[in-house]
């Protein structure tokens, strides 16, 4: 069984890359039980999505074309 | 190089149409640089000429992005040599033989020896809301700014930019395995700098850890 830090470094790494079966069922099956695992999982999806939003407010000016 | 000097030969290769589709990548980096957008407008049209005249020396090896972010970076350097502010910029290029900023205690202080959380992440209310607060924009800044600079580079690079893995790699030098280690750690940080500073602002649990 993996661990917390294990599997949050296995939930990093999804972030990027596509995981094998097996890392994905571990994390599906731990995140079932483990409410941190499972707020780090959703919270590093929110961060890359925030991430995004500040960088399309940098870039958002009025004359801006595409 | 086996082309023959034509301009036909290399237009075969990069086309405009081939080079624009870089335009947005291109204007990220140049961004978070500038931090201007007229700026850095300025510098990718200038990369992006600059590429197309220079097109015969494109030699595909590297692949065509990264051999535009280099003309680039030298756009952007230019830029800081006329001018003479020195601001954002140092923490992007000057900060390739950092070692240890990202050292072995950094995980440690998120799990316990046996694998479990310190104190895990708790559940946010309402993140998407944040996102429309002007004062969490200010608190999810400093956070990133307070990521070690080459950590906050990989981050950067990779989740603002938008360059793929493998680019960011080229692009800081950091081996495969690094890379993981090092995305990972910037995730845990900012992660915990925000829930400290906003989530869970009224819990004010003060942590020692502070660069
Ligand atoms: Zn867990």
């Amino acid at each position: 069984m993996r661990n917390c830090r294990e599997i949050t470094a296995l939930v990093s790494q999804g972030m990027d890359k596509k995981l094998s079966f097996g890392e994905r069922l571990a994390i599906g099956f731990h995140v079932m039980m483990c409410s941190h695992c499972r707020n780090f999982q959703s919270q590093s999806q929110f961060m890359r999505k925030a991430a995004r939003r500040y960088t399309g407010q940098l870039q958002n000016r009025p004359d801006k074309k595409p | 190089m086996l082309l023959s000097k034509g301009t036909k030969s290399t237009s075969n290769q990069l086309t405009e149409a081939l080079l624009a589709e870089h335009r947005p990548v291109l204007f990220r980096y140049a961004l978070l640089q500038l931090r201007d957008n007229e700026l850095a407008d300025d510098a990718v049209q200038e990369t992006l000429l600059a590429a197309w005249q220079t097109a015969s020396s494109f030699e595909g090896k590297a692949g065509l992005r990264t051999w535009l972010v280099g003309i680039l970076k030298h756009k952007i350097a230019d830029h800081w040599r006329r001018t003479v502010r020195e601001v954002v910029t140092s923490d992007f290029d000057s900060v390739d033989n950092e070692e240890g900023e990202a050292g072995e205690g950094d995980e440690n202080d998120f799990f316990m020896s046996d694998g479990h959380w310190n104190s895990g992440p708790t559940s946010w209310n309402d993140p998407e809301a944040a996102l429309n607060q002007q004062e969490f924009w200010a608190i999810y800044e400093a956070c990133q700014n307070n990521l070690p600079p080459k950590m906050a580079k990989v981050f950067m690079l990779r989740e603002l930019v938008g360059l793929e893995t493998d680019e960011v790699c080229r692009e800081t030098g950091l081996s495969d395995a690094n890379y993981w280690v090092t995305m990972h750690r910037a995730r845990l940080r900012l992660r915990e700098c925000l829930e400290t500073r906003w989530f869970n602002q009224s819990k004010a649990k003060k942590e020692k850890r502070h660069a």
